[in-house]
């Protein structure tokens, strides 16, 4: 089972904070290695992380505060920015229920075949978004296997935001499961046994109980789910159909401006884009020590 | 890997099966039913259409030899910055080291399409560096090189991810005892580092293979998207579909979905190998223990 690796920032940086004494430039040793590594680790992060980056909101910022309104704030960039976020939040949270019911029967129950639905869990890690996107859009056309059953019923996943949903979900889905697995794994089953033994129904259980333990994981999963959701393009351009004020993500929206050469608008969605990529890598990073605090 | 779970009775009562049903549902339909049906409309016309698709069309001939060279590539560059990094990061302490680990996880956060407009405002004509680049006469921008750099970050995190929490579980008690027995950098790292490391390092460079092979938002950006010279497979994929030759179009994807099992299946014999040897480890670890409470009478003294 694959687990989700961890950055300990927050807890570190808050504690250095708390703790400030010294400031020792590494701790004495002798590990060779450090000036290379150092100079590698500097060398690509500056190139390929900071330097990217600070030139998108450098670029943004030279158009002044009005221009930057005026370009990332136009109706349909406004359109764009309520329907990713709509759909990632929504998608998000079906992710976050449905993968709490996967979490559980992995963990919970024995049946033969879970492995195999264990290993199945991380087939959209590994699928490339654009056969996701070509797949689901197959299928859910007119003529599509579902397409068949759903349209004649009114149910149009093909060009709609109910498919940019559905392929969100489809990306999000094991984010929300891996991260609450693990923990669900490590619950201590005294607490919930002793609230059975006292007559707890399996509801109440499961509410005042586990529900409550887990809790923060869950949370946590949801916030990957989101952040995964907000960023991704690849699947959503081939189902949604990409119409603007209808069912144009913000990505789209930036690709679009990008072949227009409008370049300066295309920056300053992306850098809206950003901002909110950025909180919400904090806001996770956050919860995860959480969640690494109460499964101890 | 999933626990036995100590809750057996629920596969046998009502709401165990509906659980299982709900949850074989759920993965059934959003993930089983979409990536069957991959490998059913590409081979819907035969496999003799399917090769066709393949190796009968320059241009898919072009994207395939295309995500081969540019993969490799990022996943080697990443390789050995993940390593560096890993051995920055968990072998010493510095100020500023807890942000270095979070700038690490900046490109997962970061939506694909922004970081390949980043590179095009760096490398495009009008861009940081466009003149110089011209001057020199290199592409990057709808060109291999812009490719292997969207593909570079998108793909940065993976490797260094899988090898902080190794190392820092294995502690550098291995590598101090080779440097105080005369051992140089290079040995330390070639006898002690890698063999200690080289599961962790083998599933991180599995899964930036998969996630490099597959990257479509940043690499879109950064191509220009010109069939039969910037289009790697993904966009291939997008192309076929665009031009409505929705069956050539699967044959590229269902090559494409081939890879993700294989990557699969190799994500999940790695990991077997890590379980497997992290058991032998601590049953080794117990043992040197015992035998150091019986050597000692006990009582550690």
């Amino acid at each position: 089972m694959s687990r989700l690796p961890e950055s300990n920032f927050a807890p570190v940086f808050c504690t250095s904070l708390i703790m400030k004494k010294h400031h020792s430039i590494r701790r004495t040793t002798v590990l060779p290695g450090f000036g290379m590594s150092a100079a590698i680790t500097s060398l690509v992060i500056t190139t390929m992380v900071i330097i990217p980056l600070a030139v998108l909101v450098l670029r943004a910022a030279s158009l002044g505060p009005e221009g930057f309104l005026a370009a990332a704030w136009t109706p349909r960039a406004r359109a764009a920015y309520a329907v990713s976020l709509g759909a990632s939040a929504l998608a998000a949270l079906i992710s976050s229920v449905l993968g709490l019911l996967v979490a559980w029967v992995l963990v919970r129950i024995n049946f033969p075949g879970r492995r195999l639905l264990d290993a199945l869990v991380d087939v959209p890690l590994a699928l490339p978004t654009a056969v996701a996107g070509l797949v689901y859009s197959t299928l859910y056309v007119k003529r599509g296997w579902l397409g068949q059953l759903l349209v004649p019923m009114g149910i149009h996943v093909a060009y709609s935001r109910l498919g940019i949903v559905l392929v969100l979900v489809f990306v999000s889905l094991p984010f929300a499961i891996r991260v609450v697995q693990p923990v669900l794994e490590s619950l201590e089953r005294d607490t919930e046994e002793a609230a059975r033994i006292l007559g707890a129904s399996r509801t109440q259980t499961f509410l005042r109980v586990v529900f409550p333990a887990i809790f923060p994981a869950v949370l946590t999963g949801f916030a990957m789910a989101l952040a995964r959701a907000l960023g991704e393009y690849g699947s959503v351009v081939f189902i949604s159909g990409n119409m603007p004020f209808k069912t144009e993500i913000a990505p789209v929206l930036i690709v679009s401006r990008l072949e227009e050469f409008a370049y300066t608008e295309a920056t300053a969605i992306a850098v809206v884009l950003l901002g909110i990529s950025l909180a919400i890598l904090f806001v996770v990073n956050g919860l995860q020590q959480c969640v690494a605090r109460n499964a101890q | 890997m999933p626990h036995p779970a100590s809750n057996t009775a629920h596969a046998g009562t009502l709401l165990g099966r509906l659980l299982i049903a709900a949850a074989v549902a759920t993965v059934g339909f959003i993930i089983v039913v979409p990536l069957a049906s991959v490998f059913f409309e590409a081979f819907a016309e035969g496999p003799a259409a399917w090769w066709n698709a393949l190796a009968h069309d320059p241009d898919t001939r072009h994207a395939i030899w295309l995500t081969l060279t540019v993969a490799p590539v990022a996943v080697a560059v990443n390789t050995v910055f993940g390593i560096a990094a890993a051995w920055l990061v968990a072998r010493f302490r510095f100020p500023g080291r807890s942000l270095l680990i979070t700038l690490f996880d900046v490109p997962f956060s970061v939506s694909p399409v922004v970081a390949g407009l980043a590179l095009v405002l760096i490398f495009g004509r009008q861009g940081l560096l466009g003149p110089t680049v011209e001057w020199l006469g290199v592409k990057v921008i709808f060109a291999w090189p812009g490719l292997v750099l969207a593909t570079t970050f998108v793909t940065l995190p993976l490797v260094v991810r899988e090898l902080i929490p190794v190392m820092e579980a294995i502690g550098p008690d291995e590598e101090l005892a080779a440097v105080s027995l005369g051992a140089s950098g290079w040995q330390v790292f070639t006898r002690i580092t890698l063999p200690n490391i080289r599961w962790a390092l083998l599933h991180g460079m599995v899964l930036a293979n998969a996630r490099a092979m597959g990257e479509f938002g940043a690499v879109y950006v950064v191509s220009g998207h010109i069939a039969g010279a910037t289009d790697t497979m993904p966009l291939r994929v997008e192309k076929l579909f665009q031009e409505y030759r929705t069956p050539a179009s699967m044959s590229v994807a269902s090559v494409l979905a081939g890879l993700a099992l294989v990557t699969l299946l190799a994500k999940t014999v790695i990991e077997r190998q890590i379980e497997m040897e992290s058991r032998e480890l601590e049953l080794a670890r117990s043992l040197i223990d015992t035998l150091d409470d019986t050597r000692t009478g006990g009582d550690g003294l």
